[in-house]
């Protein structure tokens, strides 16, 4: 197992949670009530934790002994790994709710099978994050169902969330030679290997919101290999804005 | 006498012995509770300040949090993050506080969105960069603290276990406002003066206005101004909501801050600051009340746009809490569009 391949690995799972955090914190001060801008802030708050131990690690395995925040302030567009759901723009409530749904209990099942990683800072990373995404799960299902059973404006939002994020989330059970190569190694995660727990996981939900897994009519891909969306290039911009308005600064 | 005549005298006699309980009460130090018999004014007083501070919080989110997304480091995001959510949770404290006094949440933020109810004008103040959001932390933090810590004492039970609890995260928020504008002053020349001019245009909103109007003629009132300011402050003492002028709290803001400042090497954007041997506090300059009050007022352009950012949240969240409530209720009302 190289240690430029677990950089690589944990760099993509780094930037997923990174992205997702940024997105969030835009939801601070105009969630639909106090209760959520709290709730959202603090999922928000634990992405960061996991980004922060993710980048840190990629830097220091990867040779260039870069820190989290050189990761995360001084790459380009073209260099982050995140997947694509994690970008996409925050539309309304019930589309951040999708998305955190859909994302919530990919993290689960991945995070409870990295725990038995061979890597141990990875390991002891995904022991932690594993019960924070638990409650992100029970957050995102809770909504689910209360939109989905809530008014006939909620459902049909909801219902038009989960359409709008659900070709999105093909690219997160990708496999690639890196994927396979670590998880050979007992390192990382087959992403393809824990698709169908995900499903059971969703449908179950959804059965529970009495609405029906959407079938995406195509599947969207790219963040691995850092061609990303349009929408992308502002994220990165306003994330990095000031870290950049000052080189050599400290903070 | 007649049935009407003997009850009006009752209602007079139970008044009189509920308002000598009341004040008994109050001397003793003990506190008053929500089932306790209350004089009105005393009731509306207190929904008034409760209701304008747990305002304070939410709308005091905004300009810190729209630097959340553009904090320069993971560690400064997370503190930010942090902290911003310490104030959704105060804001929630308060208004659990002001229920007891038989509001609810839903009628105090109506009243705010309808602008019938005010919070904290320091926060009509723009935060323009990076290090507006360590000059609000430092100063404005700062400055709630001074006046909270008081208020752990106050006379209103509900109220003063809201502030204790606040209390302790304010004191956090203050230090880690601190540490931002020290990271500041340590790097590179244009970082320390975005810190110092971030403090220029943060310290007036904090010195003047979280301690309230003049109460005193030292406040650098005039005297008219000064008088109305005291009747306020005088009932509002006797009542224990306060225990000290406007002016006293502003004072010890001061003599807090000026060493802080100069530890930080920055300075305070006031000439008349310096150390009164004789009174044993620092001097400082006095505040143009009027000006400043209606560069920061509601009119003010930045006070629309807190406003409107406060409505545009509620409002776009009005279907999910419909959906939360009809949810609850258990009803089918989502069926209709299955
Ligand atoms: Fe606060
Ligand atoms: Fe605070």
């Amino acid at each position: 197992m190289s240690s430029t391949d677990t950089a690589a690995y944990a760099l993509r799972l780094g930037d997923d949670a990174l992205v997702l955090a940024q997105r969030l914190c835009a939801w601070v001060t105009r969630a639909p009530t106090i209760e959520e801008d709290l709730a959202l802030s603090n999922i928000a708050l634990d992405l960061i934790g996991h980004a922060r131990t993710l980048l840190a690690h990629s830097g220091a395995l990867d040779g260039t002994g870069r820190t989290e925040d050189q990761l995360a302030y001084l790459r380009t567009e073209r260099e982050f790994r995140n997947a694509l759901l994690l970008e996409l723009p925050n539309g309304d409530f019930a589309v951040t709710l999708a998305r955190q749904l859909a994302y919530s209990l990919y993290a689960r099942l991945l995070y409870g099978e990295l725990a038995a990683s061979a890597d141990e800072v990875l390991a002891g990373f995904a022991v932690r994050a594993a019960k924070e995404v638990e409650y992100h799960a029970m957050h995102a299902t809770g909504w689910t169902v209360r939109l989905a059973r809530g008014t006939a404006e909620s459902r049909r939002r909801m219902r038009a969330g989960l359409e709008t994020v659900w070709p999105y989330t093909g690219e997160l059970f990708e496999e690639d030679a890196l994927t396979r190569r670590l998880a050979a190694a007992g390192t990382g995660v087959n992403p393809a290997g824990i698709r169908e727990s995900w499903e059971k996981a969703v449908t179950a939900v959804l059965a529970d919101a009495e609405l029906a897994v959407p079938a995406p009519s195509w599947q969207a891909s790219g963040g691995r290999e850092g061609l990303h969306t349009e929408a992308f290039g502002a994220l990165v911009a306003e994330l990095q804005s000031v870290h950049r308005q000052f080189p050599g600064g400290t903070w | 006498m007649d049935d009407e005549g003997v009850v009006r005298l009752d209602a007079e006699y139970d008044e009189a012995r509920l308002s000598a309980h009341f004040e008994a009460l109050l001397a003793a130090g003990e506190r008053i509770e929500p089932r306790d018999w209350m004089p009105e004014g005393y009731r509306r007083m207190l929904l008034r300040q409760i209701a304008q501070h747990a305002h304070s919080e939410i709308i005091g989110m905004q300009p810190e949090g729209a630097w959340l997304t553009r904090a320069p480091t993971l560690h400064r995001k997370a503190v930010l993050l942090a902290k911003v959510q310490d104030e959704a949770g105060h804001g929630l404290y308060l208004y659990a506080a002001a229920e007891t006094l038989g509001v609810s949440r839903a009628e105090l933020l109506d009243a705010l969105h309808s602008g019938h109810q005010r919070y904290a004008a320091t926060f009509n103040h723009p935060a323009l960069t990076w290090a507006d959001a360590g000059a609000i932390a430092w100063l404005t933090d700062g400055a709630a603290v001074v006046n909270q810590v008081p208020l752990c004492q106050t006379s209103y039970g509900p109220y003063a276990r809201a502030m204790r609890r606040v209390c302790q995260e304010e004191a956090f928020h203050v230090r880690q406002g601190y540490d931002m504008l020290h990271a500041l002053c340590q790097g590179t020349p244009q970082q320390k003066e975005m810190a110092q001019d971030a403090v220029n245009r943060w310290w007036l909103p904090a010195v003047a206005l979280m301690f309230g109007p003049p109460d005193t003629v030292a406040g650098g009132a005039d005297a008219r101004t000064a008088a109305m300011g005291a009747a306020v402050t005088r009932r509002s003492m006797a009542w224990g909501i306060k225990r000290h002028t406007n002016d006293e709290l502003r004072q010890r803001f001061v003599d807090q801050v000026v060493p802080q400042a100069e530890r930080l090497g920055l300075t305070l954007p006031d000439p008349g600051i310096r150390w009164n041997e004789e009174r044993g506090h620092y001097d400082f300059g006095p505040i143009d009340w009027r000006v400043f009050r209606d560069s920061l007022g509601d009119g003010s352009l930045v006070a629309r746009q807190r406003l409107a950012h406060r409505v545009a949240a509620h409002e776009d969240g009005a279907w999910v809490r419909e959906a939360v409530d009809a949810h609850a209720a258990g009803g089918g009302d989502w069926r209709e569009a299955a």
